[in-house]
C-alpha cells in the first residue's frame, strides 16, 4: 500500500492553495481596475465635452452709441448720472420701483429745481422718461447699423438677417446696462467685445477638429466668421455667464447660478427640517422607546421607506403639500419638504446606529454621578454620537442633491431664468437643470450639459469629502 | 427650545406663503411647444419689467390636468398643447369653473423621419410607413384580411425601397410627438387601404385599434422622450430610422437627413403650406381670469402675437416653430388682444 504521509500531502496541495489564493486575490484588483476604468472613462468623456463650456467667444465691433439711433435724450441721463453720484447706486436701483416714487421724491427734492428747468417736468416725471427711454431704446438696431458697416457688400435682407443672427440676442441687453451705468457713452463710438451667437462659438470651437462643426451657419456666415477671424476680431474669453445667470433659452446666455441657489435653497430647507427630526426620532428609538411588538413594527417601516423610490415621495408631496394645504408650485420649500420625507429614513437609521456604537459605559457613568437621563443624552450620547449622524446628515443631503424624479411632480422641472433669492422663488435644482439641457436641441446645450455635470460633480466630492473629514475630526475612540 | 424654534418658523412660513400673491405667470404644458414658449417668456422677463414666467414641460395632456384644476391663484396661468384641447378636457375645466379660456394658434410643427447622413435619404409614401410600423396590417393577398406584420425588411414592402431590415426609434406613447405621428402618419396610412377607411364610419374603435397600434417585434423601439438620444442612435447605426421633431433635425443636419414622406420634403416652407403631410398645429390656452390678477398676462400675450415673435421671420421661427400665414396672424392676433373665449370646439 502507497501511504503518504500527512507532511507531503499538504506539500502536494500547496502549489494548488497558492495559485488558488493568488487567483481570488486576483479577481478582487480585477474588480478595482474594472471599477477605476469605469470611473475614468466617465470623467474623461464628461470633462473633454465639457470643458469647451468654459470659453464663450466674443466679436469685436465698433458700435456708434448715436442718441437718435437709440432715441435718447443724453441730457436726461447725464443728469441721473450726477443724482447717482450723489447718492449712490443702492438708491439708483430702488428708484426704479414705481412704488417706491413716493418716498424717493422727497430724497431727490433737491433736484427738483434743476429738473424743472432742464426738462420742464418733476424729477421723477424725469426719471420715468428715462426708464421709459431705456426700455424703449433700439440697441439691436446699433448692434446691425455697426454690423452692416463692417461688411457692406452685404445688401440683400436675407444675407443681412445671416449676418445680424451671429451676434448673440443678448448683445443688446448687455449695451442697455453699460449705457445704464454710465451717459457718456452717448454720443461716442466704441470698439466692445460682444457676445456671439451659440453657432458661432460651437463653430469656431470645432475649427481646430477635423471637421468643423458647421451646423446651422450657412456658407455665407462661415465666410463672416473667417473674415473676423482673420483680422483677430473674435476672442474666446472665460465663460462668466455660466456661473453668473440663470438658465436662457439661447446657449451662450444660460447659466447654472439659478439652478445652484435653487440647489442651495432647497437642501437647506431639506437640512433644517430633517436633521431635527431625524435625530430626536433615532434619540426616543434608542434611548426611550421600550423594545415592543409596535417599536418593531416603526423599525421595518422606516427601513422600507428608505428604499422606496424617490419618484414616489414626489407624488405625495403633490398629493399633500400642493392639492391639500395649497401651496404654491415649483418653489424650494416644497422641494426641500420633498426631499425631507425621502432623506428622514437615511438620517434616522445613521443615527441611530450612531447612537448605538456609543458605549454603555458612558451612559451608566452619566447615570451614575447623578444625571438625569436627557442630561445624559444631551451632555454625552449626543456629543459622541455627533460625527457618525452628521455623516448620515451629510451622504442624505448628498442622495437628495442628486434628485429630479421626486421635483417633477411639483413642478420643480421647469424653465426658470431667474435666480431665486428666496426659498419662495420658484426655482429649479441642479440635476434638473442637466435634465432640461440634454433635452434641448441646440448643439451648444451639448457641452453645457457636460459642463453642468462636473459642477454637480464638485458638489458631491465636496459634500462627501466633508463627511469624510468630520468623522476623521470628531471621531474618538475607546 | 431650538426645535419648537423652528417648527414654529415653518409654520408662519407656511401660512405665509399659502395666501402670498403670485407675482409671475406660470406656464405649463406640452414639451413641443416648451422650447418656442421659453423663449417668449425670457424675452417678455428681459424687456419688461415683469418677472419671467417659469415654463414647465408637463406634457399637454398633463398640462390640461393642471391647468382645469380650478380659478385658484395657485393653478397655473397658461397652458401649452401640441393638439387642440379635448372636449373632455373642455368640459372638465367647465365643471371646474374655469369656464373662460382663450385659445391661441401659435404655428405648426412637423415631425420628421430620419436616418444618418451615411446611408441614402428613403422615400417612403404614408402607406409604407403604416405597413413597416403597424402589428396588424391587410393581407399580402389582398383580401380584408389583418395579419401580423410579415415585413422584416423595408424590401418586403416594396422593391423600390432599401434592402434592409425595418428598424425605426421612437417617443414612447407618453409623448405629444408620438400621439401626433400615429395620428397624422399611421393614421394617414392605413386610409389608403379603402376598406379599413370605411371602418373609421362603421367601427371607429376597431378603426383605431388597426391604425393606431405600433409593432412590438423589436422593428419599432421606443427610444425615450429624449429626441437627442434619437439623434445620437441614428448617427451610430446608419440603418436605422428615427422620429422626433422638426427643430431636432434643423439642429442636427450635419448628422442626420430627412426622409421624403408621399415625395415632400421637411422644410420650413412644405410644412408652413400643408404639403408636408406630418405636420401639426400648436397653440396655448389663457385663463381669463387670471388675466388683470396675476400681473403682466397681456404683455405676454402681446409679445408671443407680435411679429417679431411668431412672424415669418420672427425669433420664434429661428427655434424651428413654423409660422403661421399672415391672414392667420391677423386674425388670431386681433381675437387675442380682445381675449375672445373659446365658447364650444
Amino acid at each position: 500500500m502507497n501511504k503518504i504521509s500527512t507532511t507531503e500531502q499538504v506539500q502536494r496541495s500547496l502549489k494548488k492553495r497558492y495559485r488558488a489564493e493568488k487567483r481570488f486575490r486576483m479577481y478582487g484588483v480585477t474588480s478595482i481596475v474594472i471599477g477605476l476604468l469605469a470611473l475614468l472613462l466617465l470623467f474623461t468623456e464628461i470633462i473633454s465635452k465639457g470643458v469647451g463650456a468654459f470659453k464663450q467667444h466674443y466679436v469685436s465691433l465698433e458700435i456708434n452709441f448715436d442718441a437718435d439711433d437709440l432715441g435718447l435724450d443724453a441730457d436726461l441721463f447725464t443728469f441721473f448720472d450726477a443724482v447717482r453720484e450723489d447718492y449712490g447706486n443702492k438708491l439708483h436701483s430702488e428708484l426704479k420701483i414705481a412704488d417706491q416714487h413716493a418716498t424717493m421724491a422727497e430724497a431727490l427734492s433737491e433736484f427738483e429745481a434743476q429738473a424743472q428747468r432742464d426738462f420742464g417736468m418733476t424729477v421723477i416725471d424725469a426719471l420715468q422718461a428715462r426708464e421709459q427711454q431705456l426700455a424703449d431704446a433700439n440697441f439691436t438696431g446699433i448692434i446691425r447699423n455697426s454690423l452692416r458697416e463692417r461688411f457692406p457688400s452685404v445688401k440683400s435682407r436675407r444675407d443681412r438677417r445671416a449676418l445680424y443672427s451671429l451676434v448673440s440676442v443678448g448683445a443688446s441687453f448687455d449695451l442697455r446696462d453699460r449705457v445704464n451705468a454710465d451717459a457718456s457713452l452717448i454720443g461716442t463710438t466704441q470698439k466692445l467685445w460682444l457676445l456671439a451667437d451659440d453657432d458661432l462659438d460651437t463653430y469656431v470651437k470645432s475649427l481646430n477638429d477635423s471637421e468643423p462643426f458647421i451646423g446651422r451657419l450657412k456658407e455665407n456666415q462661415v465666410e463672416f466668421i473667417s473674415s473676423w477671424l482673420e483680422k483677430n476680431e473674435i476672442d474666446a474669453r472665460f465663460n462668466t455667464i455660466f456661473f453668473t445667470s440663470g438658465d436662457s433659452s439661447e446657449p451662450e446666455q444660460a447659466g447654472i447660478l439659478g439652478a445652484v441657489m435653487g440647489t442651495f435653497f432647497t437642501l437647506l430647507v431639506t437640512l433644517i427640517l430633517s436633521f431635527p427630526v431625524g435625530v430626536a426620532a433615532a434619540i426616543y428609538l434608542e434611548e426611550y422607546a421600550t423594545k415592543n411588538k409596535f417599536t418593531d413594527f416603526i423599525e421595518v417601516n422606516i427601513n422600507n421607506l428608505a428604499a422606496v423610490p424617490s419618484v414616489i415621495f414626489g407624488l405625495l408631496g403633490l398629493a399633500i403639500f400642493l392639492n391639500f394645504f395649497g401651496m404654491t408650485r415649483s418653489v424650494p420649500l416644497v422641494g426641500g419638504m420633498v426631499l425631507t420625507l425621502m432623506t428622514l429614513p437615511t438620517i434616522i437609521i445613521s443615527s441611530r446606529a450612531a447612537i448605538t456604537s456609543v458605549p454603555p459605559s458612558i451612559r451608566e457613568a452619566a447615570l451614575g454621578m447623578g444625571a438625569s437621563r436627557m442630561q445624559t443624552i444631551l451632555h454625552h450620547v449626543l456629543p459622541l454620537a455627533m460625527p457618525g449622524m452628521l455623516t448620515g446628515a451629510i451622504i442624505g443631503m448628498a442622495r437628495a442633491l442628486g434628485e429630479t424624479a421626486p421635483l417633477l411632480m411639483i413642478g420643480m422641472v421647469a424653465f426658470i431664468a431667474e435666480v431665486p433669492s428666496s426659498w419662495n422663488d420658484a426655482a429649479t435644482v441642479l440635476p434638473v437643470q442637466i435634465y432640461l439641457w440634454a433635452d434641448s436641441p441646440e448643439r451648444a446645450f451639448v457641452e453645457r450639459t457636460s459642463a453642468a455635470i462636473m459642477v454637480l460633480l464638485a458638489f458631491l466630492i465636496m459634500m462627501n469629502g466633508l463627511a469624510i473629514y468630520l468623522r476623521k475630526r470628531l471621531e474618538r475612540r475607546w | 427650545m431650538k426645535r419648537a424654534s423652528i417648527l414654529a418658523l415653518t409654520a408662519s412660513l407656511l401660512c405665509a406663503n399659502a395666501f402670498a400673491a403670485k407675482d409671475s405667470i406660470s406656464i405649463v404644458g406640452s414639451s413641443t411647444v416648451f422650447p418656442f414658449s421659453k423663449v417668449v417668456a425670457e424675452r417678455y422677463g428681459k424687456s419688461t419689467q415683469f418677472k419671467t414666467p417659469t415654463v414647465e414641460s408637463t406634457g399637454t395632456g398633463g398640462g390640461f390636468k393642471e391647468f382645469c384644476k380650478g380659478t385658484d391663484i395657485a393653478t397655473p396661468d397658461i397652458t401649452n398643447a401640441s393638439r387642440r384641447i379635448k372636449q373632455s378636457e373642455f368640459d372638465q375645466c367647465k365643471a371646474n369653473g374655469v369656464t373662460d379660456i382663450v385659445e391661441v394658434l401659435i404655428g405648426y410643427d412637423g415631425i420628421v423621419l430620419a436616418n444618418s447622413l451615411e446611408a441614402k435619404q428613403v422615400k417612403l409614401s404614408r402607406k409604407q410607413i403604416f405597413l413597416a410600423l403597424a402589428e396588424k396590417v391587410p393581407a399580402t393577398d389582398g383580401s380584408e384580411k389583418l395579419i401580423d406584420n410579415p415585413y422584416q425588411k423595408w424590401s418586403d414592402i416594396d422593391k423600390s425601397l432599401p434592402d434592409v431590415k425595418i428598424r425605426v426609434l421612437g417617443p414612447p406613447p407618453s409623448s405629444g410627438t408620438r400621439d401626433a405621428f400615429v395620428e397624422l402618419a399611421m393614421e394617414g396610412g392605413c386610409s389608403a387601404f379603402p376598406w379599413i377607411k370605411a371602418m373609421k364610419k362603421s367601427d371607429k374603435d376597431r378603426f383605431k385599434e388597426v391604425c393606431h397600434i405600433m409593432r412590438e417585434d423589436g422593428a419599432f423601439q421606443e427610444a425615450g422622450e429624449n429626441d437627442n438620444l434619437i439623434v445620437q442612435k441614428l448617427a451610430a447605426d446608419p440603418n436605422a430610422l428615427g422620429i422626433f421633431g422638426f427643430s431636432f433635425l434643423d439642429q442636427n443636419s450635419d448628422k442626420v437627413q430627412p426622409s421624403l414622406i408621399d415625395g415632400e420634403e421637411p422644410t420650413f416652407e412644405t410644412i408652413a403650406d400643408g404639403s408636408y403631410p406630418v405636420s401639426r398645429p400648436l397653440y396655448f390656452y389663457v385663463k381669463k381670469a387670471h388675466v388683470g390678477v396675476v400681473p403682466g398676462i397681456a404683455e405676454y400675450l402681446a409679445e408671443f402675437t407680435h411679429e417679431r415673435a411668431w412672424g415669418d421671420e420672427g425669433y420664434l421661427t429661428d427655434k424651428g416653430m413654423i409660422p403661421l400665414s399672415e391672414e392667420k396672424r391677423e386674425t388670431i392676433g386681433a381675437r387675442v388682444k380682445n381675449l375672445e373665449i373659446l365658447t364650444k370646439l
